[in-house]
C-alpha cells in the first residue's frame, strides 16, 4: 500500500510542512492552556519549546547508540555537557585574545566540536572493547568520573557547583537577550533539523546498516569480514558530536551550564525519553523529547497549584514530584506499551489496512549480554 | 500405535530468527523415536521449542494435554525429562548436588544411579566441572532417569564420547526405554539402529520422512537426507 | 605507617559498605541477568525508615541504632521482594525491559523520597562510642568502621551459609551457572528470583542504615551515589560472583582512599581507571564466570 505520504516526496513535503509550522510559531499567538505556559510568541513559551527541541535533538543522538546500535550507554550526557561546557569555557579563554567577537565565536564552536569528537573516540574506543552490561558500566563509570571532576572544578575551568556562564560579550548580539528569544528558538529548530538529517543519513548509510546488522547478529557481520568495533566506534563518536551540537544550543539558550547536565541521571532521562517515544523510531526520540520536556514543565507548574497544596500528604507529595510521575509513567510504558508513543500510534493506524508486523522494535529483544 | 506426544505446526524463534518452522510429528507411547537430520537442521531446536526453552507457537499435546503455553518447569513437572546436548551439568556443583537438584517430587530412584553408573557414587563429592565428558554425561542421564518420567527427551547423548562410554550410555538408554518412551536425537546411526523403533527425519526445518527405523536405515533415504551412505555407517 | 594503616582500615570499612550493596546486585545479576537500578532505592528507603524508627526508640542510643538496623533489614527485604513480584516478574525473560523498569523505579523513588524527607540530607545522632576512635598501632581508627566491617562479615557468612546449606541456596548457585537448565529440571526458578531480591534487599537495607552511620546523615540521594560504586565493584569482581564482590569491594574502597589521600582527591578517577584496566585484561571481571 504505497500512498503519497509514504513516498519519498510525500515524506519531504510532510517534513517541510512540520518544520515550516514550527518555524512560524514565534510569529503566531497560539495558546494551548495546560500544555504551553503562554501564547507561542512569548519568550517564556519559546524558551520552553526551544529547550524541548534541543532535548529532542539530544535524544535523537542517543537513539543512534541505543536504538540503532543496540548499545546501552549511561554516559551520553557527558557529550552534551562537553558541548555546553566546552563552548562556555573556550569562549571565556578566547575572549581576551583580541580576535574579533565573530571569529572567537566560530573558533569556539569548531573547537568544541573537535573536543567532542576526540572525547567520543576516546570513550568509545575504551567502552566498545566490551559489550552488553559491561559496556554500560564502563560508560557509567567514565561519565561519573567526568561529573565528579566537573563538580570539583578540576583545573579551575568548570566552576564547580556554580557551573559556567556564557560570556555574552563574544556571542553575536542576535543570540543574546530576551528580545532575541525567537532567534534562539529558530536556532534550536535548526539544530533539531540538522541532527535529524544527520541521523537519517547515518542510518541509511552502509555504516548504519552494518551497525544495525551487528546488533542483530554480531557473528554474521564478522563473517562478512567487517569489524563491528570500528563501525560502532564511528557511530558512537558521531552521536557524541551530535550531542555536543545540542549542548552548544543549550548553552546559548540557557546562558549557563551546571554539573546537572553531566550526571548519569541526565542520561537516564534520555533513556526514559527514547523508550517513552518508542525505541528504534527516529520520530520516537523527537516526540519523546518534546512530550517529556513539556510534561516535566507542566508537572512542575502543577506542583505549585492551589488545589494540590490542599490535598492530604499521601496525594500531595507524589503529585508535586514531576520526576516521580514521569518515572512511574515510564515504568507503565515499559510494562504495558513496548514501542512507546510512536509504537502505539502505529498499532492504531495499522489495525486496518496492511497487516504489517508491529512487533516491538528489535533493539529490545536481544541485548542480554 | 498411539502417541504420547503430538506436535502440530510448531514454530520457534530465537532472537527474532526462525529456528523451527511448522514442524509436525508424533512420538510413540512405547519405545524410542529417533529425530534425525543433518547438522543445523533444527533437531535440538525442536526439542528446546517443545520444552518452552525457545519462544514458540503451535500445538504440542502431551498425554492428551496441551503444553504449548506452559512454562518449562511446568512441562517438566508433567513427567518429561530432558537430557540436553552438551550435557549441561552444573560444573560448580558437586555430583551429589547435581543429582539432588534434579530430584522431582515422588520418590526419586537413587538406586538406579548406583546400578547404571556406580562410579558416580564414589565421586559424589567431586565438582561436576572436573569430571570427564563421559562422567558428565552419566550425571546428566542420572538426573533424568532417577525420576518417574512419562517421556524422555535425549539430545545427542553419545556426542564426543569414547567408544567404550558410548556402549555404557547406549545400554543405560536401552534399559530406560523399556519403561519410558523416548525422543532421541542422535548422529551415531549404530546407536539409532540399536535403540530406535521409528524415525522422524528433518530437512530444511521441516519433517520430510517418518516411518519404522529399520526400513529407513536400510534404504537410500539415509544418503539423501543425512548425507551418509549405509556403508559409511558401519565405519 | 600509621597513615597507611588508617587509610587501609577506613578503606576496608568503606569497602564493607560497598559490599552490602554489591552482594545483592551481583547475585541478582548472576541469577536473573538484571542489573538492578532500583537497588539504591532499597538502601535509601531502609536508611530513612531505620532512622525514623530508631530515633523514636532512642535517638543516639545503641537500642535505637540496633532497632534501626533491624528495621532497615526488614524494609529492604520486603520492598525488594515486592519489587520483584510486581515489576520484574511480569517481564519474565525480557532482560532489557526489566532493567528499564528498575531505572524508572529508581528515578521515581528518589523523587518521592525528596518529596517526603526533603532534598537536603538530615544530620543524625549516633551512640557516642561510634563518634570516637580506637588506637591501632598509632593509627586512630574511627569506631564506626568496626561496626561496618563486623556487619559486612556477618552478612557475608550468612549469605554463604544460605547458599551452601539450603535447598534454595542450591537452586540459586545452579541458576547463576545455568538458569535455563534449572528450569529444564522442573524447578520454578522464579521463586529463587524473589529470594535473591529479598536477600539482596536485606543486605542493601542494612547498608542503608550503616551508610547513615558512616556519613552521619540520611539523604534521598545516598543510595544512588553508593549504587554507582557498587556497580563498579560488581563489574570488577565479576558479575554473579559473591566472592568477587567481596574482594572487589575492599579493593575499590582501598584504592579510592589511597588515591584520595596521596594523589590529590583523585579517588574516583583511580577507580574508573581500575575498572578500565580490569575490563581490558579480563572482560568478565576478577572472578567472573561464563556468561549464559
Amino acid at each position: 500500500m504505497r500512498t503519497f505520504f509514504t513516498s519519498v516526496w510525500g515524506k519531504l513535503v510532510v517534513g517541510a510542512v512540520i518544520v515550516g509550522v514550527a518555524a512560524m510559531l514565534p510569529l503566531l499567538a497560539i495558546d494551548i492552556p495546560g500544555i504551553l505556559p503562554g501564547p507561542t510568541y512569548t519568550p517564556g513559551t519559546l524558551t520552553v519549546l526551544a529547550y524541548a527541541m534541543l532535548i529532542a535533538a539530544l535524544a535523537l543522538s542517543y537513539h543512534l547508540i541505543f536504538g540503532v546500535a543496540g548499545l546501552l550507554s549511561f554516559g551520553h550526557a557527558m557529550f552534551f555537557a562537553a558541548g555546553a561546557y566546552g563552548l562556555g569555557i573556550i569562549l571565556k579563554l578566547l575572549a581576551p585574545s583580541g580576535m574579533p567577537a565573530e571569529a572567537v565565536f566560530l573558533v569556539a564552536i569548531v573547537l568544541t566540536l573537535v573536543i567532542a569528537l576526540v572525547l567520543g573516540n576516546l570513550v568509545g574506543a575504551l567502552a566498545l572493547r566490551v559489550t552488553g552490561i559491561s559496556f554500560a558500566m564502563v560508560t557509567l563509570a567514565v561519565a561519573q568520573a567526568m561529573n565528579v571532576m566537573i563538580r570539583r572544578n578540576v583545573g579551575g575551568l568548570t566552576g564547580g557547583e556554580e557551573g559556567v556562564r556564557l560570556p555574552v560579550d563574544v556571542v553575536p548580539d542576535v543570540l543574546v537577550g530576551v528580545v532575541n528569544t525567537r532567534n534562539l528558538y529558530w536556532l534550536a529548530l535548526a539544530i533539531l533539523v540538522i541532527v535529524y538529517l544527520a541521523c537519517v543519513w547515518i542510518e541509511r548509510s552502509r555504516l548504519g546498516h552494518v551497525v544495525a546488522a551487528a546488533r542483530e547478529n554480531e557473528l554474521r557481520v564478522t563473517v562478512l569480514g567487517l569489524r563491528p568495533y570500528f563501525v560502532r566506534l564511528f557511530l558512537f563518536a558521531g552521536a557524541a558530536v551530535l550531542a555536543a551540537v545540542a549542548g552548544i544550543g543549550f548553552m546559548l539558550l540557557q546562558s549557563s551550564a551546571t554539573p546537572r547536565i553531566s550526571t548519569s541521571d541526565f542520561t537516564l532521562t534520555l533513556l526514559v525519553i527514547v523508550v517513552l517515544g518508542g525505541v528504534g523510531y527516529r520520530w520516537g526520540a523527537i516526540v519523546g523529547g518534546i512530550v517529556y520536556t513539556l510534561l516535566d514543565q507542566r508537572l512542575a507548574a502543577l506542583a505549585s497549584a492551589e488545589w494540590i497544596r490542599g490535598l492530604p500528604d499521601v496525594l500531595r507529595i507524589p503529585l508535586s514530584e514531576p520526576l516521580f510521575i514521569l518515572g512511574m509513567l515510564f515504568v507503565l510504558v515499559v510494562m504495558f506499551a513496548p514501542g512507546g508513543i510512536v509504537g502505539l500510534s502505529h498499532r492504531v493506524t495499522q489495525r486496518r489496512g496492511s497487516k504489517r508486523d508491529v512487533a516491538e522494535p528489535k533493539a529490545l529483544q536481544d541485548m542480554e549480554a | 500405535m498411539t502417541a504420547i506426544l503430538t506436535v502440530r505446526g510448531l514454530d520457534a524463534r530465537i532472537a527474532g530468527q526462525q529456528v523451527v518452522e511448522g514442524a509436525s510429528f508424533e512420538v510413540a507411547e512405547h519405545g524410542v523415536t529417533a529425530l534425525l537430520g543433518r547438522n543445523g537442521v533444527g533437531k535440538s531446536s525442536n526439542i528446546k521449542a517443545l520444552l518452552g526453552l525457545y519462544e514458540r507457537s503451535g500445538e504440542v499435546t502431551f498425554a492428551g494435554e496441551r503444553i504449548d503455553r506452559l512454562m518449562t518447569h511446568r512441562i517438566v513437572q508433567r513427567g518429561i525429562a530432558y537430557v540436553p546436548e552438551d550435557r549441561e551439568v552444573f560444573g560448580g556443583l558437586t555430583v551429589e548436588e547435581n543429582l539432588r537438584l534434579a530430584e522431582r517430587g515422588g520418590a526419586p530412584n537413587r538406586g538406579i544411579v548406583a546400578e547404571l553408573f556406580p562410579e558416580l557414587i564414589q565421586r559424589a563429592k567431586q565438582q561436576a566441572g572436573t569430571l570427564s565428558g563421559g562422567q558428565q554425561q552419566m550425571v546428566s542421564l542420572s538426573r533424568a532417569l532417577m525420576n518417574d518420567n512419562r517421556l524422555l527427551l535425549v539430545d545427542e547423548p553419545t556426542k564426543g564420547l569414547a567408544p567404550l562410554i558410548v556402549g555404557t550410555v547406549t545400554k543405560a538408554l536401552e534399559a530406560a526405554a523399556e519403561r519410558t518412551p523416548m525422543l532421541l536425537v542422535e548422529q551415531n546411526l549404530q546407536v539409532v539402529r540399536a535403540l530406535a523403533h521409528s524415525v522422524i527425519v528433518l530437512s530444511g526445518g521441516r519433517v520430510v520422512h517418518t516411518g519404522p527405523a529399520a526400513d529407513f536405515l536400510d534404504s537410500d533415504l539415509v544418503h539423501r537426507h543425512l548425507g551418509v551412505s549405509t556403508d559409511e555407517e558401519a565405519a | 605507617m600509621s597513615t597507611v594503616l588508617l587509610l587501609l582500615i577506613t578503606g576496608i570499612g568503606l569497602g564493607a559498605l560497598y559490599f552490602l550493596v554489591a552482594s545483592g546486585l551481583s547475585l541478582i545479576y548472576g541469577l536473573m541477568g538484571v542489573l538492578n537500578f532500583a537497588h539504591g532505592s532499597f538502601l535509601t528507603l531502609a536508611g530513612f525508615l531505620g532512622w525514623e524508627v530508631g530515633r523514636r526508640i532512642g535517638d543516639g542510643t545503641w537500642a535505637g541504632l540496633l532497632t534501626g538496623m533491624l528495621v532497615g533489614l526488614v524494609v529492604g527485604a520486603v520492598v525488594a521482594a515486592l519489587t520483584e513480584l510486581i515489576f520484574i516478574r511480569p517481564l519474565y525473560n525480557r532482560h532489557i525491559e526489566q532493567v528499564l523498569v528498575t531505572v524508572g523505579l529508581g528515578l521515581a523513588s528518589v523523587a518521592l523520597f525528596e518529596g517526603i524527607w526533603g532534598t537536603d540530607p538530615i544530620q543524625i545522632r549516633l551512640p557516642e562510642w561510634l563518634g570516637g576512635t580506637t588506637d591501632v598501632l598509632g593509627a586512630n581508627i574511627p569506631n564506626d568502621r568496626w561496626l561496618l566491617i563486623a556487619t559486612a562479615v556477618v552478612v557475608l557468612v550468612l549469605i554463604v551459609l544460605f547458599l551452601q546449606r539450603t535447598s534454595y541456596g542450591l537452586v540459586i548457585r545452579a541458576g547463576v551457572e545455568n538458569r535455563t537448565m534449572v528450569t529444564a529440571l522442573g524447578i520454578d526458578v522464579r521463586r529463587a528470583f524473589t529470594i535473591v531480591f529479598a536477600i539482596g534487599g536485606a543486605a542493601a537495607g542494612l547498608g542503608g542504615v550503616l551508610a547513615s552511620v558512616y556519613y552521619g546523615q540520611v539523604g534521598a540521594h545516598q543510595g544512588t551515589s553508593l549504587l554507582i560504586y557498587a556497580f563498579i565493584v560488581t563489574v570488577i569482581g565479576g558479575l554473579g560472583s559473591l566472592t568477587g564482590a567481596a574482594i572487589a569491594s575492599v579493593l575499590v574502597a582501598v584504592i579510592q582512599q589511597f588515591a584520595n589521600f596521596y594523589l590529590g582527591g583523585t579517588g574516583d578517577l583511580a577507580i574508573v581507571l581500575a575498572l578500565a584496566a580490569v575490563l581490558l585484561v579480563r572482560p568478565t571481571g576478577l572472578m567472573g564466570k561464563v556468561k549464559h
